[in-house]
């Protein structure tokens, strides 16, 4: 695994976050590289979800947060006064932890984004629904329902139309947190497949609390603890030979 | 006795009690419906509620009421819809939970208790002397919408409660603003419960005396409003008058009934107007 041409596409200085007064990021310094998956992995409550929500600035909206240290995306720091988070969001997706498809037709689902960044050509929009169904790999399974409810489709269908409403706006970066925990392993797989392809395109940043799904899909793991990064490499690496006994531990299944 | 015949007696004696509560519920108001038709039923004609009162309002019909009804009724939502969803909208999606929100939110439950005729001597004040509207429709149908505001807030809140938040992240993760998100994906599926909150609470204020009484309503007109500052005349306080305080209460008693049929008629209509109004809008999401 070489690291050498992929530049850093994010990356998190001396990261603290807090919840009113509760810490739950401390000192988090990581480098995501373009085109790759970094998974970050640890128990329940270490502040891997509150993480991945701070790089598109989702936790702007929880009331009393408050962020300490830079994140740089394409080394800009994404708090600086001039940027527009607006544009932020839509350069780093997210797919949340349960899938969460708009009461919409699953066409307008994927349309959705597209609409609200001004979009108006229907021909336009019609292309990029399906160039973004089948990035997702959901267009054979839906392409002669588009008009029906998406909450007539599986969990696991749910989710994807989820990744390929996140895909419609063009980003850079998806952003997953814990995407199949509420899904079964057949999904499950057909997830992991898809995140294997989307890193030829796009930077990958998946929260799981399935060790072997770091291991399947990730070229770089973060294990967290309590709100600190306890250690960070190649996923082989992490895996095999761990340089923390807390990162031995949790891997090998002795606390979690 | 075994343990389990006892268990199931005292389950059977126990939906028995909630039955006959319900059905004590249901024969009282069936009682009253009936009693009202009864005795109103005759007096309902189509001269009745499209003809203008005669004869010191011993004859004819009750058109003006059932028109001052309808319009004070619109003065009323005019001024209690925008400003009750606008409220909602900005104490639901816009205000961080502080304790001047709760604050707010505290007055607002305890002025939907408020007594009405509380509101119709703060109109009185208000509308009528400060803002010299006079005694007339304006005046009463303020008065009404600020009577009707508290509910319609309370209302639109709770269906915006309903809407879950992932609809609103979900849009916002894909470069909405929040604004965006609001209107395009809550709003949308908020807005069927907010109406039928708000047409309950306007079923209401059109069938409230109190808040009309010093305000606008007058005793009798034999001709409807020509402007917002005139005088009207309403169901309800009609009603008021044809039961106690007209020269031949015992002469006119079956116009009466047939008043209060009619306000009965009409509120009821509003409450099927929201529940087919949600109905509707609702399968349309489908």
């Amino acid at each position: 695994m070489s690291t050498a041409q992929n530049p850093v596409k994010i990356k998190t200085e001396n990261l603290d976050f807090y919840y009113g007064p509760n810490r739950a990021l401390k000192n988090v310094s990581i480098e995501c590289y373009d085109r790759k998956v970094t998974a970050l992995i640890g128990p329940s409550g270490c502040g891997k979800s509150t993480f991945i929500r701070t790089l598109n600035r989702m936790n702007d909206v929880v009331a009393g947060s408050r962020v300490e240290g830079r994140i740089r995306l394409d080394e800009r720091d994404i708090h600086a006064p001039d940027v527009d988070v607006v544009e932020l969001r839509r350069r780093v997706g997210m797919v949340f932890q349960k899938p969460n498809p708009f009461p919409k037709s699953i066409y307008d689902n994927v349309a959705y984004g597209l609409r609200i960044n001004g979009m108006r050509d229907k021909r336009a929009i019609e292309t990029v629904v399906e160039k973004s169904l089948r990035g997702a790999a959901l267009w054979d399974e839906v392409k002669d329902r588009l008009d029906e409810n998406a909450f007539a489709l599986s969990g696991g269908q749910q989710q994807r139309l989820c990744i390929a409403r996140a895909l419609a706006v063009k980003p850079e970066v998806i952003l997953f947190d814990e995407p199949c925990s509420a899904i079964d392993p057949i999904a499950t797989a057909k997830i992991e497949d898809l995140i294997e392809r989307l890193k030829k395109d796009y930077t990958v940043i998946i929260v799981t609390h399935n060790m072997q799904q770091a291991a399947r899909v990730s070229d770089f793991t973060a294990f967290m603890m309590l709100g600190e990064l306890v250690e960070f490499g190649p996923t082989g690496r992490i895996f095999t030979a761990p340089a923390n006994k807390l990162t031995e531990d949790y891997i090998t299944g002795r606390f979690g | 006795m075994k343990r389990s015949t006892k268990k199931s007696i005292v389950q059977t004696i126990g939906f028995f009690a909630l039955r006959a509560a319900m059905g004590l519920v249901l024969a009282v108001l069936l009682f009253f419906l009936f009693d009202i038709v009864k005795k109103g039923g005759g007096a309902v004609s189509w001269e009745f509620v499209s003809q203008m009162p005669r004869r010191g309002m011993t004859e004819g019909g009750i058109f003006p009421a059932i028109f001052g009804t309808f319009l004070v009724t619109v003065i009323t939502a005019v001024l209690a819809v925008p400003l009750g969803m606008g409220a909602a909208i900005y104490l639901h999606e816009y205000a961080r939970p502080s304790r001047l929100t709760r604050l707010i939110r505290l007055s607002i439950r305890n002025l939907s208790g408020v007594p009405s005729i509380v509101y119709g001597l703060f109109g009185v004040i208000l509308f009528v002397n400060v803002m010299r509207f006079g005694t007339s429709v304006l005046s009463a149908g303020l008065t009404l919408g600020l009577m009707t505001l508290p509910w319609t807030i309370t209302a639109s809140e709770e269906a915006l409660k309903t809407v879950p938040n992932s609809y609103r992240e979900g849009a916002m993760a894909l470069g909405a603003t929040k604004w965006q998100a609001i209107r395009t994906n809550v709003l949308p599926y908020a807005v069927p419960g907010m109406l039928t909150g708000t047409v309950l609470g306007l079923a209401r204020a059109a069938g409230e005396t109190a808040p009309i009484l010093f305000t606008g309503a007058a005793f009798y007109l034999p001709f409807l409003p020509k402007s917002l500052k005139d005088q009207f005349m309403a169901l309800p306080y009609h009603l008021y008058i044809m039961a106690t305080q007209h020269h031949a209460t015992q002469q006119v008693r079956p116009l009466a009934y047939g008043t209060a049929l009619v306000l009965i008629l009409l509120v009821l209509g509003l409450n099927m107007a929201a529940v087919i109004l949600r109905y509707r809008l609702r399968r349309k999401q489908r």
